[in-house]
Parts: structure tokens; C-alpha cells; sequence
């Protein structure tokens, strides 16, 4: 048995194989028995692509380990193949030396034409890789042989085959996945006897046949003592706005329209109804920003959950808000643009939109979630923000972080978190009138005055309105002071919100800034560059991008090169450069996946 | 005992200045909403009146309830948050042929379809008045406006074909110029639970003048509008002489005199004489004015309430703690 500190293993196969459940299970077990991790589900936009195609091929990465993990990790030491389109898609990316998993049955002349390959491919593999072939599907279906169940269900028993096969190799115990097929299968023993079945053969199967092969041991990390759950970016949201709304004293309301990378945050939030939320499923886009804004008059902590194409589709209703001064959070879970462009792959290229995409002078707040368990962190803070400062705030996440999960620190909510106070209106207000669009001095905010309380009659609107009493107003000069007192506004919240840390090493010449869903990568990538080279780089990461951290600009000043690294042609990069006259150099990626650590170590060692 | 200070109009007048054109219709509707509203006795802070854009949408300025101006099409959805979030709230949205039926059809259906308990009052003037004079989805075929000088190609949409095609619980059909029929229409609409649909003849004195004009004007709209209540027949004409009788799958006009054993008798519960309703647009018969259809049915915003309800009765008290702590957990130490 060999003691590793890290390991990164793929799950790859068709659409249909159940690769996005072997990698979870795998996860589950891997953080149950104390790894770190991280994980990376990567699968095509359609829901059955052509069975043996490259096109139709679903992939679940998992990085663990015994040392703090921040990244899916950037090659695989393994590769599970559950057939030769997988193998094709995923060969080039495996680490040299890296072990492959092949189930031989899907090895065919039939599957290698539909993988486009002319010729048998795990010819010479052997040269560069470990290659475990296994009849997976056949030896599946053998082990049911005594269940009376038909060839096809037996089959579909194939992938937790391989993931018994894969425990064994990492001394992963069984029984976390065990329990769950008991709970999962609880009404159809049939299956529940199958799939037990089919875990066990494959980690016999791998005992025998590398009775005298390496297996691994990876130990537990040395993480921060306390209680820890596995949670995606798309459930923390979830969760985090269900416990602003709870903090806040109000109840929840999503508008929301379904949209690949961002359903699963409304699926989420459907479930809790008993805590009294409402959610509710729009005709469209418009309409679930819309009726979100009518609840938010109403009284309610109100949000819509979307991905770019949607987000487009929102942003004159989204304006309307920025216009009525109401609460609204509005969460972009970014994918690949433009267009429909990649719906399930992972992109930062909305910032632009977030920033900048309405019509007018109309500023928003702006935040970016860092990762999946950060997403709870940042949907408190856009609820505070939001309600705090009557105003909306856009909330960006990606593909990536709302998929992938990671172990979570289960935070302390009575005492991690502050309050939320929403400014309502008070009878002290309408003694003499009551004037919606007055303001305090220390925000600029106006009151929420709720539809039903007597004295606070109010009507909202679109258009331009006169400072105090929100009457329609055309004056000019009126207009010129809202405009600006919207901006200002806006521009005030960097006094309620962090200021930036610097990491790395801070006593360096070059500072790596990124923001949002791409912390692992980049953190990572100056941890290790940072130890590996003399001349090092100090890292800034923005979660709060509008405002900026009231320090940001000072910390930019102190360094000689700054370079951005971003998912993204170069946006906040350019956003940096003309808001500061920087010269800042950006990295930049666009193959709807996230940083390689290794790649980031490079352009910094070409650079610094 | 004190009793209640009876409301009047003036209570639900805002203190903002009218602006819409001298002689527009819109002055009579926004009158008979507020003598409606007064009438139906809902104090104005539980009023909440949510239009979209156009001429018509400007109405909420002008109320003295609560109020949004939204954006063009969109009034339903606002309102159905409202709505939701509010149930004790009386719902008022107000748009027009081009709001409702252009921009904002799809909401105007799915509304209609869920059956919200809110009123919709839609001005129906056949033009877009703000952006000064362009055909709109009720325009008729051939009507020349400026986008349209060689004359429209469009066919025109019915509101009552639309709203009972979505599924409308309740349709009625009222007009600018007969005050006391809109207000009857309008609190009929708001004892309806469920989704009512107003559609106003309105008329646009500067770019569509007299489009309603064989309905409105003395010597003509006898003859051209039968009025319909319930349980009653289905008279009409200057001295009630017509009578509209039941031909196979439509109507005919036979004199009231003689024919009294065949008279029809309006029942607005009856969805397939709704249906038929729908087929008199003036051009086969007098148009039909008054409620053409109100049933009951599912109330949208009742079932979603008792839906939170039923989960808090159903599952152990929300507790956020133990959601965080729900599936499996661990322990480091």
C-alpha cells in the first residue's frame, strides 16, 4: 500500500452511463473518510446526445486528498472509460504514467466508428499509461446473473462496477454508498440487491486481479476542526437566501424561469415551502424578474435566478428596479456565451452585462461568488445589500461553482453572520406627507413603504421622478440630481462591505487579481508558484466587484504589474485599466472550463 | 358603534394633475374606476393599481392607492408577484390593445390561464396613441396609420377570442362613453374571484377618432349592442324590439314581438355561449356588451398559499439549522 497526498480521478462515459452519480458517490465517501476535494461535473447541453459519440459524452472529475484541496485539479490520475468516445474525449488531458480504466466491452468495431476513431485505440496505450482493462458490462451482468431482473437493467448496474473497482484502488470504504443504495432503492429491493451486487464485484474484481498491484492510501486532510457537509454552489445559494430571509424577518419570493446552469436553484428553493417560501415558476424570463419586483413592493425579500441568455432578457425590468429604488437580488449563474452558446460549460463572460448592460446611467451592485460553499456566504450578503440599501444587486456565479461541490464547513449562524435591517417607513414619516423618495444621509435610501399599511400611498414608476415626492418630473435639472443621487447611492455601499485582502506574498512586484468562481485555480497557482520561485506574486480576489473594496485602489498603486486572470476576453482587466489608467496585462480563457493551475504557474513564470 | 366614513371618488383622487388629451376616453374610464372603487368600499391603501406603458397605462399617477407604472406588456407579471406576496391586496392592472395584446400577450394569456384574483381593465382604442398613431393588434385590417400608409396587412385580434382561448374565468365588454355600465362592469369584475378581463371601447379622439363610433353614437348604437345580463333575454334595439335567438351554432335577429317562446336567455356560467358570444364583432349582429362569461374555478393565488400551508402543517418546524445539518454530515476533530 502506497501513502499519496493527492489524487485526481475522472469518470467518464455516455450521457446515460451514470457518471455524474459514480463521481458523487466517490465525493461523498472520499469526504466522509476526511479528504478535501473538489469536484468538476462536465457534461454536454443535451439530455441523451447520440449514445457512443463524443458529442454525448458526461464527465465527473474529483480531486481529494490528505492536503487542503482548492481545485478539481488539472490532469487526471485516472481515467475511468466506460467506452471509446470517452477514452477520445479525455486521452489528452490524462497525466503521463496516468492509469486508464477501460471497460473492454464498449471497445468494439461499432463504438470505435461512432468515437471516430479508425482503429482500435488502446493500441501503444500502454506505452504512455497503466491500462486496466475490464469487461465491465459483461462482468456486471454476470454478477446479477442470480437477479430477476431483464439484461438491459442489469447493465445499467455497469457504473457502480467500476466505482467498486475504483474504491478498492483508493481503500475507500463501501459502506457510505452502500447506505445510500439502501435509502435510494428503499422501495424496489430488486435494484437495491443489483447495484449492492455490482459495487461489490468491482472492488472483488480489482482486489484479484491487482492482488499484487499498488494500491493507494490517501489519508485524512488536516482541515479546520468542526461539523461538514458536501454542498454545490447552486444549494448553498439556496440555502443562503432561505437564511437572509429569515434574518431579515421577511418572507422569500423567487420569480424564476427554468435555464441550464441556474435550475437547480429554484428546484432547490421549491422544496422549502414550509419555511414560507414562494416560488414561482414564470411563463418567461421578463415575467419572473417582474413578478419578483412586484413582491419586492409587496413587502417580500425578492429574487430571480437565471443564466445569461435569461439575464439579457431581464434587463429592462432589472433597470425598472434600479429606477423604483426597491430590494431585488438577481443571480446570473454565468455559462458559455454569446448567444446560447455553451449552456453546461462554465464562463466569466457576464461581467460586462452585470456591470453595464441596461440602458441609461444605472448602476447596480455587483457580487461574485469565490466557490460552491462561498455561494451561502454571498447570497447573505447580496440580501443585505439588497435590503439594506434599496437597490438590486446582481449576484454572479458560474457553471462551475454551481455544479461542483465541495465539504463545507457548517458556519454558525447565530453568530457568524450580522443582522439585516430594512429601512421601513415609520409613522414618524407620514406626520407631515409621506415622501417616498426621501433619503437618509448616511445611505441615500428611501423607505420601504409596503402596499396595505395605511398613510404611505405611494405610486412607483418608470419614469423620471421628482427628487422627495416621486412625482413625474421632466426638469431637467431635477433629472441630472437623480441620476446622480442613484449613482451615489450605489457608490456609498463600499462602506458597508470588506475590505480587500491581500494573499500571496504580499511584499511582491507583480499582483495577480481574479474574481469570482475562479479562486481555487488561481490561489493555488500562487501558492505553488510562490514556492517554487524566487521572485513571487501577491494575489487579490474580488467578490465584491461594484463597488469596489474601499482599499482596492490604494492596494493596485502599490504593485508594478498587475495581471488579470479571468474566464473571459479581458473584462474586468479592461474595467481596471480605464477606471484606474492602469496597464494591467490580462490572462484569459474562453474553453468553457476552468483554469488548469498548471497553466497559471506558466503565463506568471513567462511574466513575473 | 362608529360606522365607517362611507368613500367617495374623490378619495381614490390623487393629487396629480390629469394629462391626457381633451375629449380621450381615458377621462370617463379613470372616472368610473374611482366611482367603482368607491362604491366596492375597499379602503385605497389596501388598492394596489399596476399598469404597463401607453396612454392608458399612466392611470395609477392618478389614483390615490398604491400604484406601479411598469414596463411595456409586463403589468400582469408585476401584478402577479403583488399579488402573490399580498393576497389581501385588490389588484387592478391596467393596459391597453397594444400592451396586452402586442408586447405583453404572452403575460396577458398566462395570467388569464392561472387565474389570478385580480381585475384587468383593457383600453381598447385599435391604435398605439403614445408613440402617435401606428397600427395595433385590434386595428382593422386595411386601416391606414403612418406605419401603415398603403393600408395594414394584419388580421385583428379579438380580446374575447384571446381571453377565452387562455382560459378566461371571467370576459366583459364595457364602453367609454356609458359611465354607469362600466361601473356595474367594473364591481361585478371585482366580486369575481379569479382573473377578470374588462375590455373598454375607448375611444382616441387625435389618431383613431370615432373607431367605436356605430356603438357609441345615439342613432346608431341601439342597434349595433345588445346589452346582456344574466337570467335575462337578449333584447336589444331602440324600444328592446330585437331579439337575438339561438341559429345552430350562432345567433339570429328575429323582432322581439312573437317570438317571446324562442328568446335566449344569457347565462355567463355557460362556457359554450360564451364561445358564441365571441363570434358577434359587429359585423354579424349587435355586439354583446356586459359580462359574457364568469365561472368558477381554481383560484391561482388561494391554491399557492394553501400549498405553503399545507408543507408548514405537513413538515417539522422550519429550522434553518437543521437544514444546514439535513443528509449526511461529519465531523472533523
Amino acid at each position: 500500500m502506497k501513502d499519496i497526498d493527492q489524487v485526481v480521478i475522472r469518470f467518464s462515459g455516455d450521457s446515460g452511463d451514470g457518471m455524474q452519480l459514480t463521481g458523487s458517490q466517490f465525493s461523498n465517501t472520499s469526504a466522509q473518510m476526511g479528504n478535501d476535494l473538489a469536484t468538476f461535473p462536465d457534461f454536454p447541453a443535451e439530455i441523451r446526445a447520440p449514445q457512443g459519440t463524443v458529442a454525448g459524452v458526461s464527465g465527473f472529475q474529483v480531486h481529494f486528498g490528505s492536503i487542503q484541496i482548492h481545485t478539481p485539479g488539472d490532469e487526471p490520475d485516472v481515467l475511468v472509460a466506460m467506452n471509446p468516445a470517452a477514452l477520445k474525449a479525455n486521452l489528452l488531458d490524462v497525466k503521463k504514467g496516468g492509469t486508464l480504466i477501460i471497460n473492454e466491452d464498449a471497445f468494439n468495431e461499432l463504438g470505435f466508428k461512432k468515437a471516430g476513431y479508425e482503429a482500435n485505440p488502446l493500441e501503444g496505450l500502454e506505452e504512455d499509461h497503466k491500462v486496466i482493462k475490464a469487461k465491465i458490462t459483461t462482468q456486471t451482468k454476470e454478477a446479477l446473473k442470480d437477479i430477476e431482473l431483464d439484461g438491459k437493467s442489469k447493465a445499467r448496474c455497469k457504473n457502480f462496477y467500476a466505482l467498486g473497482m475504483t474504491y478498492f484502488m483508493y481503500s475507500r470504504s463501501l459502506d457510505p454508498t452502500l447506505e445510500w443504495i439502501k435509502e435510494k432503492f428503499a422501495q424496489n429491493e430488486l435494484l437495491q440487491s443489483a447495484n449492492t451486487m455490482a459495487l461489490k464485484a468491482g472492488f472483488h474484481y480489482a482486489e484479484t486481479i491487482h492482488a499484487q498491484a499498488n494500491t493507494y492510501s490517501v489519508a485524512s486532510a488536516e482541515i479546520e476542526k468542526g461539523v461538514y457537509r458536501q454542498i454545490s454552489g447552486n444549494t448553498a445559494l439556496a440555502w443562503g437566501f432561505i437564511f437572509a430571509a429569515q434574518r431579515a424577518g421577511l418572507e422569500l419570493f423567487l420569480g424564476s424561469y427554468p435555464i441550464t446552469p441556474a435550475s437547480d436553484i429554484l428546484h432547490e428553493l421549491s422544496k422549502h415551502k414550509h419555511f414560507g417560501v414562494k416560488t414561482f415558476q414564470a411563463e418567461d424570463e421578463i415575467a419572473a424578474i417582474c413578478a419578483a419586483l412586484g413582491a419586492s413592493f409587496a413587502g417580500a425579500l425578492s429574487m430571480t435566478t437565471s443564466s445569461g441568455p435569461g439575464i439579457a432578457l431581464k434587463s429592462e425590468a432589472l433597470n425598472l428596479a434600479i429606477m423604483l429604488e426597491l430590494p431585488l437580488v438577481v443571480v446570473d449563474v454565468q455559462r458559455g456565451g454569446p448567444s446560447t452558446g455553451l449552456p453546461t460549460k462554465t464562463e466569466q463572460s457576464d461581467l460586462n452585462m452585470a456591470m453595464f448592460g441596461r440602458n441609461g446611467d444605472s448602476p447596480a451592485i455587483v457580487l461574485a461568488a469565490k466557490s460552491p460553499s462561498d455561494c451561502f456566504h454571498m447570497a447573505f450578503e447580496a440580501c443585505r445589500l439588497s435590503l439594506e440599501h434599496m437597490t438590486p444587486v446582481i449576484l454572479l456565479s458560474d457553471g462551475y461553482i454551481a455544479n461542483g461541490s465541495a465539504p463545507w464547513k457548517i458556519p454558525d449562524i447565530e453568530n457568524d453572520f450580522p443582522s439585516i435591517t430594512p429601512q421601513f417607513a415609520t409613522d414618524e414619516d407620514k406626520k407631515e406627507g409621506f415622501l417616498p423618495y426621501k433619503r437618509d444621509n448616511e445611505k441615500l435610501c428611501r423607505k420601504w413603504a409596503i402596499p396595505g399599511r395605511e398613510g404611505f400611498m405611494h405610486r412607483l414608476g418608470g419614469l423620471e421622478k421628482e427628487n422627495e415626492t416621486g412625482n413625474v418630473s421632466y426638469d431637467s435639472y431635477n433629472h441630472e440630481l437623480m441620476v446622480c443621487l442613484r449613482e451615489k447611492k450605489v457608490a456609498k455601499v463600499c462602506d458597508f462591505i470588506p475590505e480587500q485582502v491581500i494573499e500571496g506574498e504580499v511584499e511582491s512586484e507583480t499582483l495577480i487579481v481574479s474574481w469570482g468562481g475562479t479562486y481555487g485555480s488561481v490561489h493555488e497557482a500562487v501558492k505553488k508558484f510562490n514556492l517554487e520561485h524566487d521572485k513571487t506574486v501577491a494575489h487579490v480576489h474580488l467578490q465584491y466587484l461594484n463597488p469596489l473594496p474601499k482599499n482596492f485602489e490604494s492596494i493596485l498603486k502599490q504593485y508594478q504589474k498587475i495581471i488579470v486572470c479571468e474566464l473571459n476576453r479581458g473584462q474586468l482587466k479592461e474595467y481596471l485599466n480605464g477606471k484606474f489608467s492602469l496597464n494591467a496585462l490580462g490572462y484569459s480563457k474562453v474553453q468553457g472550463k476552468p483554469f488548469k493551475v498548471r497553466e497559471l504557474i506558466q503565463f506568471f513564470g513567462k511574466e513575473v | 358603534m362608529t360606522e365607517k366614513p362611507k368613500l367617495t371618488k374623490k378619495d381614490f383622487t390623487s393629487d396629480q394633475e390629469v394629462k391626457w388629451c381633451p375629449g380621450c376616453g381615458d377621462y370617463a374610464i379613470l372616472s368610473a374606476t374611482q366611482m367603482a372603487m368607491s362604491k366596492i368600499g375597499i379602503p385605497p391603501h389596501q388598492v394596489c393599481v399596476v399598469s404597463g406603458i401607453g396612454c392608458s397605462s399612466r392611470f395609477p399617477y392618478y389614483v390615490n392607492t398604491y400604484g406601479m407604472h411598469s414596463i411595456h406588456g409586463r403589468a400582469p407579471a408585476v401584478a402577479s408577484g403583488v399579488k402573490l406576496q399580498n393576497p389581501e391586496l385588490s389588484v387592478w392592472i391596467i393596459t391597453g390593445d397594444g400592451d396586452g395584446l402586442s408586447i405583453g400577450g404572452n403575460h396577458l394569456a398566462h395570467i388569464l390561464r392561472r387565474n389570478l384574483d385580480v381585475n384587468i381593465i383593457l383600453f381598447n382604442n385599435e391604435i398605439y396613441g403614445l408613440t402617435k398613431g401606428q397600427y395595433s393588434p385590434t386595428s382593422s385590417p386595411g386601416l391606414k396609420t403612418k406605419s401603415t400608409p398603403y393600408g395594414s396587412l394584419d388580421r385583428s385580434f379579438s380580446p374575447a377570442k384571446f381571453a377565452l382561448g387562455a382560459g378566461a374565468s371571467f370576459f366583459a365588454r364595457t364602453i367609454d362613453t356609458d359611465p354607469k355600465h362600466m361601473i356595474e362592469v367594473f364591481q361585478k369584475a371585482h366580486a369575481h374571484k379569479g382573473t377578470s378581463l374588462i375590455e373598454v371601447f375607448q375611444n382616441c379622439v387625435i389618431f383613431n377618432d370615432k373607431v367605436h363610433d356605430e356603438y357609441t353614437n345615439r342613432k346608431t348604437r341601439d342597434d349595433y349592442t345588445v346589452r346582456l345580463e344574466a337570467n335575462k333575454p337578449m333584447l336589444y334595439g331602440k324600444d328592446q324590439d330585437k331579439a337575438l335567438i339561438q341559429d345552430g351554432f350562432g345567433f339570429q335577429t328575429v323582432p322581439a314581438a312573437g317570438n317571446e317562446d324562442k328568446y335566449f336567455i344569457h347565462d355567463p356560467s355557460d362556457a359554450n355561449l360564451a364561445q358564441i358570444l365571441t363570434q358577434l364583432d359587429g359585423t354579424n349582429g349587435p355586439i354583446p356588451l356586459g359580462v359574457i362569461k364568469e365561472d368558477k374555478d381554481h383560484v391561482y393565488d388561494e391554491d399557492f398559499h394553501q400549498q405553503i400551508t399545507d408543507q408548514k402543517n405537513k413538515m417539522p418546524p422550519a429550522d434553518i439549522k437543521s437544514l444546514l445539518f439535513s443528509g449526511t454530515t461529519w465531523e472533523v476533530n
